[in-house]
């Protein structure tokens, strides 16, 4: 009972708050919402028992990619009231491809549950008495380890591609250049001179 | 009683909201992202509920590869956006066709 009182509630919401995300006038508001959809989220996984999913969803979603959203949306100083003009234009037909990929879809599901599939044999059966993170550890470091390692290094090149292609060197600072620092020699710096009595230096 | 045609009707709703941002918000990059974000959301919500109803944890572990892609793909293109943004001054896309070369 308790469950499907908080399947309904999260389902709501998230339902709810994903539409807030795509029809919110401000942006900073389409953040906060898709932020309350990530959290919504995450409780429909947990109660499907996927704890490490809903936690990943919260650490990762919420922590990283929405907080990098509100970061932008922030910095760009952008008139959005000019950015939001095609928007009547494109409703209907937007509204009108939504409406027949639902039906589609939930038309696939109904199919789906008419007549079941035969879905062939389980991969990686759940195990009754370790928990969720404990399973999909035993699972991600043993026969997935290499696709763990390439998941890896997609992200190590979107954090590199990121770096170098919002970094620029700006001019009129003046930052700190070790190897040419290791470099210098009291040669190069220094000079000795023996000037007349009176005369001062050239420098 | 919640089965699993529960979760992926709201996966589907989920999905289709996403398609129907990226239409209907054509000009604004960012919302567009967070479009694209709500659809693979959806494809979460989906691989994990039918791990959960087929007893089979590899659409857990399938459900983490997508979100790292979700990461660098947001990562990725908020990057773009912040370089475009310092070239032109505007983030609207439907003047993007400056690259045709």
């Amino acid at each position: 009972m308790i469950q499907t009182i908080a399947f309904y509630l999260f389902a709501t919401l998230v339902i709810a708050s994903g539409a807030l995300t795509v029809f919110a006038r401000n942006p900073v508001h389409s953040v906060l919402w898709l932020i309350l959809a990530f959290f919504n989220a995450a409780g429909l996984m947990i109660l499907l028992g996927a704890e490490f999913i809903a936690m990943l969803l919260i650490i990762v979603y919420v922590g990283a990619v929405a907080v990098l959203f509100l970061f932008v949306v922030m910095m760009l100083d952008v008139d959005f009231a000019q950015l939001r003009a095609g928007f009547v234009r494109y409703l209907p037909l937007g509204a009108l491809l939504a409406i027949v990929l639902a039906i589609e879809i939930i038309f696939a599901i109904g199919a789906w549950q008419a007549g079941a599939i035969d879905m062939g044999a389980r991969i990686a059966p759940v195990a009754a008495d370790v928990s969720n993170t404990h399973a999909i550890g035993q699972l991600l470091y043993t026969r997935y380890i290499f696709l763990f390692e390439a998941a890896g290094i997609i992200l190590l090149v979107a954090m590199v591609g990121a770096i170098v292609l919002t970094h620029r060197t700006r001019g009129g600072v003046k930052p700190q250049d070790i190897g040419r620092q290791n470099r210098r020699r009291p040669e190069d710096a220094t000079r000795l001179t023996r000037p007349e009595s009176g005369q001062g230096v050239e420098l | 009683m919640i089965g699993l045609t529960h979760y992926l009707v709201v996966g589907a709703i989920l999905f289709v909201l996403g398609v129907l941002g990226i239409f209907i918000n054509r000009k604004n990059v960012i919302i567009i992202l967070m479009a694209i974000e709500l659809i693979l959301l959806a494809v979460n919500i989906n691989l994990v509920a039918f791990s959960a109803y087929l007893g089979d944890l590899v659409g857990q572990v399938f459900s983490m590869f997508v979100l790292t892609v979700a990461a660098g793909e947001a990562a990725i293109g908020l990057a773009i956006l912040v370089i475009y943004f310092r070239g032109r001054g505007t983030i609207a896309v439907d003047d993007v066709n400056r690259m045709k070369g």
